[in-house]
């Protein structure tokens, strides 16, 4: 099943400046997986050293929140969307 | 959700007739028509910050007749600040940020009040800000600060229009509706200190904030009208470069501990405590970090001393200025410590001495010795040493 994850400005460094990238998953966490496995460098952004998503790292599927569904558990479907959005602050 | 501004203890309030004038283009809407430019005329909004954000919000709301205006920034008017704060001029520079928008929007519309508040938001007085206000609207600059206002305004059942930005994306939505989430729901905790570049750091594309800004302006008016749908609930984001808007959806959480089911938050915390703030390192050059000024850096380049200057700042940015050092951008480092001779002694240096101090306590780590980082980067080096070196 293709899904498309969207990465956040912040993250695109570390990902070869790529606004999104497209895996084939079978659940979020799956999609995540391949997501680090592909580009090291996002692990620590997007997981705790114990490997939880950070707190302030938000996953969407589609435009649901992950945490209402069922985590990294929600099963994808061919032509998802994931879309990861972190806290951010600007306003200056 | 309306707010209902006809419970305020407010004077009977009636338009002038120039008023009626000025507001024409309102008034002849069906969904705003009298009454609803008699709720502007009534409505009193906060807007924290009058920077980035707080500069269209405020433009904006003083000329749709927002009744009173209060305006929260401690800030001064700097010249790095024009490329996108359109409510000051270049001869503003210098001068107090609420003093400025108050000129400025008391010039576009005299008939509206605007209250200047020139002190830094916090725990302690916060909920007496905010008390006389309908709508806070948050356009600040940092976590601490905004969990400080989500926070004041759920105790006191405010909404909060929330709008942030980084570099060429943008969030917009409404906190504290009744029954809809709160910041606390939508991001439970911030990011820890460093991880996520301000404006200074990251940099922002100017007219991003005009349109966030924008946007939370058409929030808030929307608000005190009861027209349309309100974002509460909806998370809006956008992407600037893609030119993009998306939309998400933003629940509340049973469990948040100020608006949820038990709320074991009753009063306001110390929020840079929260953010990890307090107990870290001063935020440029640290105890333990080796560190050497520019005057110093000068007299033993001039002496013939051998020293490695490592620039780690981002190529457009050695474009602009340099010290003729090696580049290898902090990100890089670790990949490319190989390129570094630790039998050398090595200056690091960035724009103001924060990204060289991780250089040099990574180096550190990695077994470097003679390892010093510039006090103050390139911009002290410009101050202190060789005014040609241009400041960004």
């Amino acid at each position: 099943m293709a899904v498309k994850v969207i990465l956040p400005t912040p993250l695109r460094p570390y990902a070869e400046h790529k606004a999104s990238v497209e895996f084939d998953a079978a659940t979020v966490g799956d999609a995540l997986d391949r997501l680090t496995a592909q580009y090291g460098d996002l692990k620590k952004h997007l997981y705790t050293p114990e490997g939880r998503i950070r707190s302030f790292v938000n996953v969407y599927l589609n435009d649901e929140d992950i945490r209402f569904l069922k985590q990294e558990q929600t099963p994808t479907k061919s032509g998802d969307t994931i879309t990861i959005v972190p806290s951010i602050a600007g306003g200056d | 959700m309306p707010i209902d501004t006809s419970a305020l203890p407010r004077q009977d309030v009636k338009l002038s007739k120039e008023e009626i004038l000025r507001y024409s283009r309102h008034l002849i809407m069906p969904e705003v028509g009298m009454d609803g430019q008699l709720k502007l005329k009534k409505a009193q909004v906060l807007l924290i910050g009058a920077g980035g954000l707080g500069a269209p919000l405020g433009l904006y709301l003083a000329a749709a007749g927002v009744g009173r205006l209060g305006i929260v920034d401690f800030d001064v008017v700097d010249f790095t600040n024009l490329q996108r704060q359109i409510t000051f001029s270049t001869k503003d520079v210098g001068r107090k940020k609420a003093e400025a928008a108050r000129d400025r929007l008391s010039a576009m519309n005299p008939d509206i009040q605007i209250d200047t508040f020139d002190t830094m938001l916090t725990s302690a007085n916060a909920l007496d800000l905010f008390k006389d206000f309908d709508i806070i609207v948050d356009g600040t600059d940092n976590f601490p600060t905004r969990y400080l206002v989500n926070d004041a305004c759920i105790l006191l059942g405010k909404p909060n229009v929330y709008g942030s930005i980084f570099r060429f994306e943008g969030q917009v939505t409404v906190f504290g509706a009744p029954s809809g989430p709160c910041y606390r729901c939508l991001y439970p905790e911030p990011p820890p200190p460093g991880l996520v570049p301000s404006c200074a750091e990251g940099g922002v594309l100017g007219v991003l904030p005009g349109i966030v800004g924008s946007l939370q302006a058409m929030e808030t008016i929307k608000l005190i009208l009861g027209a349309g749908e309100s974002l509460a609930g909806r998370l809006l984001l956008f992407d600037a470069l893609a030119m993009r808007f998306r939309e998400l959806k933003v629940r509340k959480n049973p469990a948040c501990p100020i608006c949820g089911e038990n709320r074991t938050i009753n009063k306001l915390i110390d929020y840079e405590e929260f953010c990890g703030i307090r107990g870290e390192e001063a935020p440029v050059v640290t105890t333990g970090i080796p560190e050497i000024t520019p005057r110093e850096l000068k007299a033993r380049l001039d002496r013939g001393d051998d020293l490695f200057i490592l620039d780690v700042r981002e190529p457009h940015e050695y474009q602009i200025c340099n010290l003729n050092g090696h580049l290898i951008p902090l990100g890089d480092l670790p990949k490319r410590v190989s390129e570094l001779d630790s039998s050398r002694e090595i200056v690091a240096h960035c724009r103001s001495g924060k990204r060289s101090a991780d250089a040099v306590e990574f180096l550190q780590k990695a077994g470097f010795k003679k390892i010093l980082n510039l006090k103050g980067g390139i911009l002290a080096w410009s101050d202190e040493v060789d005014p040609s070196v241009p400041k960004y």
